[in-house]
């Protein structure tokens, strides 16, 4: 009986990304539909201390291919041996970070299989799977089914909480690299360039201030010293992004990152539907905003009418005088 | 350089609250709401011309755009509009919204890539309806082509493209040889995102998409519009993705207003303990 596979992601420090523990979860609500286990795939130029770290969480196996092509991510080359192994499994997820929407598509054309991207529930259904994914930005979830012997998908990260490690010491095991076709020849990475920040990773973070279009160029001016104070990552609206205040990758919505911190502070952001969808599974949320009549108030735990200008220093002041 | 780019009509998400669940729970109820072409699709078009053009004389073609959707009669609206901003060509692929899946639309694109031999394909990173993110992975693996996804930035070289990803931790520059699949994020509408190999290093373009003066949508009436079908390009063609049920997404209740920061710092203190 096929079972769930999960491709696990390395950082760039070769440990593995914490995001990966989503598709675990994912892997195993979705485990009794698909013959009752999981296994893992990790991929890269070192994997096996990477596959250590996932031996503890319950996986019938857990599958490592090593090999320096393999040292930097991409989708031509990781996707052939991705497919090769997946095709004995039902199911093959990863968590929908940059690098799983990438790679998992790919994956799924070569094993000509359905993809259900970016879900925010698996439901089992006695032996099927139905895959319960956010749609119309953000407007509508809608429940899919997928009639292909496997299924490819990607788990949001926001709506799984990380596995926890089972104890135990599920078995390593190499699997070789499969050769990939002439599209790996023709791609090279050429550098990452890393967001210079001292702020935790915006998908990360235990806080996370946003701000939107209203702060104009004070953009980070304004937000840094408050996201120093509660130790939070920057977020920004798609307007604050669109107006070129924030780089895109600071961008919360359902076309941006999805975030799910402690605590949200949204700041000078009106609250679009396309925003919300991107951060509403937040524990609180707070807002500031001069206009009382903005839509995020209408889902903001705390609301605080007030201009930006003065209320942002005001808080950053008072978060310090009571937490120095 | 010859481009292929791929546009979905979809409803307008600027009137995303209108977007109404048939009482059945089954469909979105799509009656009364305007179309628009998909935003990612409109950028990919901007970011094409701008990669057959000079920067200076948008004029002067340096290469072709050739613009596909797949949809009903309709949809040529969204590819006149494309004709109209400055594509050259267009292709629609008659099937309804229903029989299309994107496992099918890459299928379909794939053979017209066969026919019409671009050298790049750039397409949306996902349409803003089904928010599925994967026809331009899968069809990159389908030609055996290499992708670079949510590109921020494209720079024209010989036979190649640099590009500039938005990823998780910042941006990933890619180097493609031609021909390549390319799929845009926000960005890419930049005034220096992108650069053809003939557009001066100090161009700036006009912020955002370009639009059509009123004597090119005349004009684009009388740029050629092929159709074909859907079971020419994919024979047989059946869907794998069903939508089995609808919902809207849970309400978050309103919270309380708080009347300055030292109240506010208090809620989080010793109500929500989140400080």
């Amino acid at each position: 009986m096929p079972h769930a596979l999960v491709v696990a992601e390395i950082a760039e420090d070769g440990k593995v990304k914490k995001a990966t523990l989503a598709a675990v979860s994912f892997a195993k609500k979705a485990r009794p539909a698909v013959g009752g286990s999981f296994s893992i795939l990790v991929l890269g130029g070192s994997a096996r201390a990477a596959a250590a770290e996932l031996a503890g969480y319950g996986a019938a196996k857990v599958l490592v291919c090593e090999d320096p092509s393999l040292a930097k991510y991409t989708a031509e080359h990781y996707a052939p041996t991705v497919a090769e192994v997946g095709k004995t499994f039902s199911l093959v997820v990863a968590t929908a970070t940059s690098e799983g929407k990438d790679l998992m598509p790919r994956v799924a054309a070569r094993l000509d299989a359905a993809y259900a991207g970016d879900c925010a529930d698996v439901l089992v259904d006695g032996t099927s799977l139905r895959y319960k994914r956010p749609m119309y930005a953000g407007n509508a979830f809608g429940t899919v089914e997928l009639t292909t012997p496997i299924h490819v998908a990607t788990a949001r990260q926001s709506e799984f909480d990380p596995a926890a490690p089972s104890g135990g010491s599920s078995p390593i095991e190499a699997v070789p690299k499969v050769a990939p076709g002439a599209a790996a020849s023709r791609v090279e990475v050429v550098s990452l360039e890393a967001v210079k920040s001292e702020r935790p990773e915006l998908t990360e973070a235990r806080v996370v201030v946003s701000g939107g279009r209203a702060l104009k160029e004070q953009f980070f001016q304004v937000l840094e010293p408050l996201a120093q104070a509660l130790g939070a990552a920057i977020g920004a609206s798609r307007a604050a992004v669109d107006a070129g205040y924030a780089p895109g990758d600071y961008q919360v919505g359902q076309t941006g990152k999805i975030v799910a911190p402690e605590l949200y502070v949204a700041i000078g952001i009106s609250g679009a539907i396309q925003h919300i969808a991107g951060m509403k599974s937040s524990k609180v949320i707070v807002a500031i905003n001069k206009d009382a009549e903005a839509p995020i108030f209408q889902i903001a735990d705390y609301g605080l009418v007030a201009d930006l200008f003065q209320a942002v220093p005001a808080l950053t002041a008072e978060l310090k005088k009571r937490k120095p | 350089m010859k481009v292929l780019v791929s546009l979905k009509r979809v409803s307008d998400p600027d009137n995303a609250n209108k977007i109404k669940i048939a009482a059945s729970g089954n469909a979105v109820d799509t009656a009364g709401l305007e179309w628009k072409t998909n935003p990612f699709d409109e950028y990919a078009l901007e970011a094409a011309l701008r990669l057959t053009e000079n920067g200076k004389a948008p004029k002067l073609r340096l290469g072709e755009v050739v613009v596909v959707t797949l949809g009903p009669k309709e949809c040529e609206q969204t590819l006149r509009a494309a004709l109209a901003t400055g594509a050259d060509r267009a292709i629609r692929v008659d099937a309804t919204d229903d029989a299309l899946d994107g496992r099918l639309v890459a299928l379909a694109l794939k053979n017209l890539v066969g026919t019409e031999k671009p050298d790049l394909v750039l397409l949306g990173k996902q349409a803003v309806d089904g928010d599925s993110n994967q026809v331009g992975q899968r069809l990159a693996e389908l030609l055996d082509w290499p992708q670079a996804t949510f590109a921020a930035t494209i720079r024209e070289e010989a036979g190649a493209l640099l590009v500039g990803r938005e990823v998780d931790g910042g941006v990933l520059t890619l180097r493609v040889k031609l021909p390549a699949v390319v799929t845009v994020d926000l960005r890419i509408v930049s005034p220096t995102s992108v650069y053809s190999a003939h557009t001066e290093a100090a161009h700036k373009y006009a912020e955002g998409v370009r639009f059509a003066p009123l004597p090119a949508i005349m004009a684009a009436k009388k740029k050629p519009l092929d159709t074909k079908t859907l079971a020419e390009l994919v024979p047989g063609a059946a869907l794998s993705t069903r939508a089995l049920k609808f919902e809207k997404p849970a309400a978050r209740s309103a919270g309380i207003k708080v009347k300055d920061v030292s109240e506010l710092v208090d809620k989080l203190m010793n109500v929500s303990k989140v400080l």
